[in-house]
């Protein structure tokens, strides 16, 4: 019934509009078009320059309030790069933006149309068209520098000594592994998942399982001021590991892993100080879209000090050992003394 | 002349002495089946009228998936009776589903993109004005020009079907990635649903292909006498570089559906590895999920520009003409037109710049993305610099013209931001993204659109709109757009993530709810205005005001050099012969400030365009 009476509401509010807009057409007739019609062009002119100014204003209005909504500064040291690359950009670009929408709105205001007038014939200026092409290809140059520069860093290989975690989507949550004492992820293959005592398909005929660490909330733990490498990857659909705090995302694709790494710089409490929120936390989204429960997948990231994450790792149980509490592990895991090379083959 | 030719295709062979040719016309458009002129016909005037109106459904049916959507978003806590009515089960006690809202967000996405921007932007626009603006009695093929639209019906049949079947609609998002899009265990919408997807879009490619292997043939060869490329207007280059993109692009994208069918079907593993899914490990392996991305921007960002050079060049156009001035720097526009083109296919990657890419490949696709920014830059200078000292009349035309122009300004500017790979290692798949491309390509082309139906309105039905609902429908949208969209640049810079159904538990999202609320009050309204255009064009389409001049704009082009309302071969006399460019807004020796096309030089003029 309120349906009905809405749709009959907006067909009053046309017909009425409809009758305004013809009953001004008729006054074009009576008052003659010419008149009328410059009439209206000069309020026409005139309204763009109030749309410039209502422009102008409401930007500054909507900054006022975004801004103390806006996240954080920069959690990571690719972060503060990416916090300075985009204040570059937004200058170059707020520069333009502001110049030639001021020109548009105020040319048409300007120049609008007082009466004939013999056009004026200015067709062609190589003159004027090369200082166009070159001005914009330097600032795009520029930008180009920067940003290649910025982005060959972030992608480099990790520094060594750098801490690894794996991270693995599925529909609809993340699963986190860490290394154990031995400081190497093990080997896993699809084949052996299953979701009672085997959730990521580690093979446990590879040693280096034996002592990893499996969080099925997908929580990470990072050590602050110490580089972290995340090994990406995903059980069924393409993920996101995305992680805004920190500036920085990078895709889980099935039969695939795919590597990000950086430096998280602010602890958990220290961000819930700088930013007045107690209940302040890192989140890790998903960004690429999963199915029904994309928009659910969340977890949680703690960036803490080193002391604490030992105290952290200390308490942890390995995978294995959660799940075969009666028979004795395979074997004692083998120590080793560096994570430094990559040993993690999927497959 | 071929021209003359095509007229051979009408219903009945016309007598080629064109002094006759009106008086035999009338005739036989007296005895025309109803079905062979308004249905089956093969009138490029028609065929445009048909495109756009299946256009304007899709317009609709889209924006209002949009509206409920909002609601979702808007208002996640609160229930909706229009929901549950529109939606059924899907939205039961008034709450909409999340495979509901994904399904929507999905054919949304993809309507809009193709079958409004694509199909109902150069169907329309391509079909009515290439052979009108370049003198020709139709396109080179009449009949793959009717074929074209009937392959954009079946496809529109087939998605708008999908929207009733049992498992949803198709919901992996408009780009349809798989493994989700090709698994029916990931999501229901990838059941039946993505199949009739992949159909109506292999429908909707052959359209396209049909009707830009039409356009191209005819603008090469079918200009009349004078009419050279370098005396074409800026709408007609723009159409032909459009249907080239299409042309080289569309096949791409049928070949990823058609291997993304047999994944779905065939047992093949051409998307997929290694996957474990709804409680057992698929024995596919060895294949890559990041080729069909690759295939899919090979053909989706030429896409964008498929959408936007249209818009482009009508709106060259239009500014020209209402400021009766020249359009400045014409060859500047055409060679920017060729760059973009070019570099079209050569950015297709900033799409994927976290798929875990080669770092030095992304590299070089920051590079060429950025490129592209140069000739968008020129063409916006040049159109600052055509309505500069003009003699600006505004029509409704001219108005939404001046909007794309600013609406391209601002979300080609984001763009940069994007190209940059450094940044969009952030802002990738957040709203950042969906402010940049709505308001850059969703708005403007939109705008563009609009400038295009309200300028050339008179020459299809010989009737003018409604000026004034005109300017309310341009004000509501051009300061809604901006409304919606604006702020949406922050919630992606603080990196909220798109095609979310809901973020209040996220610690890092939940504060901008109340923005999200105020976002959809104003999409709701600004749909509103929508329907308020599309009433003014169907009540003006029977009851607007007539035209009596054949040039009310007092435009060059050619179109405005045939009757009121031109029957089919469009001049009832010969061809007229072109003897200038385009934009001859120049004093013409007698108190007019334009010469059109067909008028010979005056003695002692020199061509203004070589
Ligand atoms: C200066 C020119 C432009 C540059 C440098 C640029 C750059 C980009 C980049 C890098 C992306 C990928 C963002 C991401 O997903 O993370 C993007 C997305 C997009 N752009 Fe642009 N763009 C420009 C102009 C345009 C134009 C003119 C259009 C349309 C006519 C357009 C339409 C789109 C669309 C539709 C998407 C999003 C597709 C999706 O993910 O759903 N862009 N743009
Ligand atoms: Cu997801
Ligand atoms: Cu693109």
């Amino acid at each position: 019934m309120s349906g009905l009476l809405l749709v009959l509401l907006v067909a009053l509010i046309f017909v009425v509009l409809y009758q305004v807009a013809r009953s001004s057409e008729m006054v074009a007739r009576i008052q003659g078009e010419e008149v009328f019609d410059k009439k209206r062009n000069k309020i026409l002119a005139f309204s763009m320059l109030v749309l410039m100014v209502a422009f102008f204003v409401g930007i500054y209005a909507c900054h006022r309030y975004m801004m103390p909504l806006m996240a954080p500064q920069a959690a990571s040291d690719h972060g503060k790069n990416y916090d300075f690359m985009f204040f570059v950009t937004l200058m170059v670009t707020g520069f333009i933006f502001v110049l030639t929408q001021i020109l548009l709105f105020w040319f048409a205001y300007k120049y609008q149309r007082t009466g004939e007038k013999v056009p004026f014939h200015f067709a062609h200026s190589t003159k004027l068209e090369l200082v166009w092409t070159t001005i914009p290809a330097i600032a795009m140059a520029v930008l180009v520098a920067i940003g290649l520069k910025a982005w060959f860093t972030m992608t480099s290989e990790a520094p060594k000594g750098a801490m690894q975690i794996e991270i693995v989507g599925k529909q609809f949550n993340w699963i986190s592994r860490y290394p154990g004492p031995d400081g190497v992820l093990g080997k896993r293959y699809f084949t052996n998942i299953n979701d009672k005592d085997n959730i990521l398909g580690l093979d446990w005929k590879d040693q280096k399982n034996m002592d990893d660490i499996i969080v099925p909330n997908g929580e990470l733990r990072l050590i602050k001021d110490k580089p972290v490498e995340l090994l990406i990857g995903s059980r069924d659909v393409i993920h996101d590991v995305g992680l805004s705090h920190f500036r920085m995302k990078m895709d889980a694709v099935p039969g695939i892993t795919s590597r990000l790494w950086f430096t998280p710089i602010i602890t958990t409490e220290e961000m819930k100080k700088i930013t007045g929120n107690e209940n302040f936390v890192y989140e890790l989204s998903c960004d690429q879209m999963c199915g029904k429960g994309h928009y659910s997948m969340r977890a949680v990231i703690i960036v803490e000090t080193q002391a604490e994450h030992d105290a952290w790792l200390a308490k942890q149980q390995s995978y294995y050992a959660q799940n075969h509490t009666t028979e004795a592990p395979a074997a004692e895991a083998p120590k080793v003394d560096s994570a430094k090379s990559i040993t993690m083959n999927i497959k | 002349m071929s021209n003359e030719a095509t007229i051979q295709h009408d219903t009945h062979t016309h007598d080629t002495h064109d002094a006759h040719a009106h008086h035999e016309h009338a005739h036989h458009e007296h005895k025309q089946h109803f079905l062979s002129k308004y249905v089956f016909s093969m009138d490029h005037k028609i065929i445009s009228r048909q495109f756009l109106i299946t256009g304007m459904f899709w317009a609709i049916a889209g924006g209002l998936m949009s509206v409920f959507f909002r609601l979702q978003l808007g208002f996640p806590d609160q229930t909706f009776s229009v929901l549950s009515k529109f939606l059924g089960e899907w939205a039961r006690g008034g709450k909409m589903d999340p495979e509901m809202y994904y399904g929507l967000v999905t054919i949304h996405g993809t309507v809009l993109v193709f079958f409004v921007l694509t199909g109902g932007l150069s169907g329309t626009f391509s079909n009515f004005l290439i052979p009108l603006q370049i003198g020709a009695r139709d396109m080179a093929s009449p009949f793959l020009n009717m074929l074209s639209y009937w392959f954009f019906a079946l496809a529109s049949v087939v998605m708008f079907s999908s929207l009733f079947i049992n498992t949803g609609p198709a919901s992996g998002g408009w780009t349809t990635y798989p493994p989700l899009s090709a698994l029916k265990e990931a999501s229901m919408g990838s059941g039946l649903g993505m199949d009739l997807w992949l159909v109506s879009m292999a429908f909707f490619i052959i359209s396209s292909l049909l009707g830009g292997l039409n356009y191209i043939v005819t603008v090469l060869n079918m200009r009349t006498k004078g009419m050279s490329m370098t005396r074409m207007p800026l709408t007609i280059w723009a159409f032909l570089f459009t249907a080239v993109l299409g042309v080289l692009s569309f096949p791409v994208l049928l070949s990823a559906a058609v291997l993304l069918l047999f994944d779905r079907h065939a047992g093949t593993s051409f998307y997929l590895s290694e996957i474990f899914i709804a409680g057992r490990a698929l024995p596919n392996v060895g294949g890559s999920a990041i080729l069909y991305q690759h295939l899919f921007w090979f053909l989706g960002h030429p896409e964008v520009y498929i959408i936007m050079l249209p818009a482009m060049g009508m709106a060259s156009e239009i500014l020209s003409t209402h400021s009766r001035k020249p359009i400045f720097g014409y060859f500047a526009m055409i060679l920017s037109l060729i760059g973009i083109t070019v570099l079209a296919f050569l950015v297709w990657a900033h799409h994927m710049f976290v798929t875990g890419m080669s770092p030095f490949l992304g590299g070089i696709f920051v590079l060429l993305t950025l490129l592209i920014a140069i000739p968008s830059a020129v063409k916006v200078f040049n159109w600052l610099t055509t309505i500069w000292k003009g003699n600006i009349r505004f029509t409704p035309a001219m108005l939404f013209a001046l909007g794309f122009v600013s609406l391209f300004i601002s979300g080609g500017l984001t763009g940069l931001f994007l190209g940059n790979s450094a940044l969009d290692i952030h802002l990738h798949d957040t709203y950042f993204v969906v402010a940049h491309f709505h308001i850059v390509m969703g708005i403007s082309a939109f705008f563009g659109m609009f400038a295009g139906i309200y300028h050339w309105f008179p020459k299809m039905y010989g009737r003018f709109m409604n000026n004034t609902l005109g300017y309310v429908h341009f004000f509501i949208t051009f300061v809604g757009a901006y409304v919606i969209f604006w702020p949406m640049h922050y919630e992606g810079v603080a990196g909220m993530p798109r095609r979310y159904y809901e973020y209040s538990a996220w610690e890092s999202f939940k504060q901008f709810g109340e923005l999200n609320q105020m976002i959809s009050v104003a999409a709701i309204i600004v749909f509103f205005a929508q329907l308020l255009f599309v009433f003014n064009y169907f009540v003006s389409v029977w009851k607007g005001r007539k035209v009596t001049d054949p040039n009310p704009w007092k435009a060059n082009s050619l179109e405005w050099t045939t009757p009121i309302l031109p029957g089919h071969g469009n001049w009832d006399g010969p061809i007229p012969e072109v003897h200038r460019w385009a934009y001859d807004y120049k004093d013409n020796g007698e108190g007019g400030d334009f010469i059109p096309q067909h008028i010979p030089l005056r003695e002692g003029e020199a061509d203004e365009h070589h």
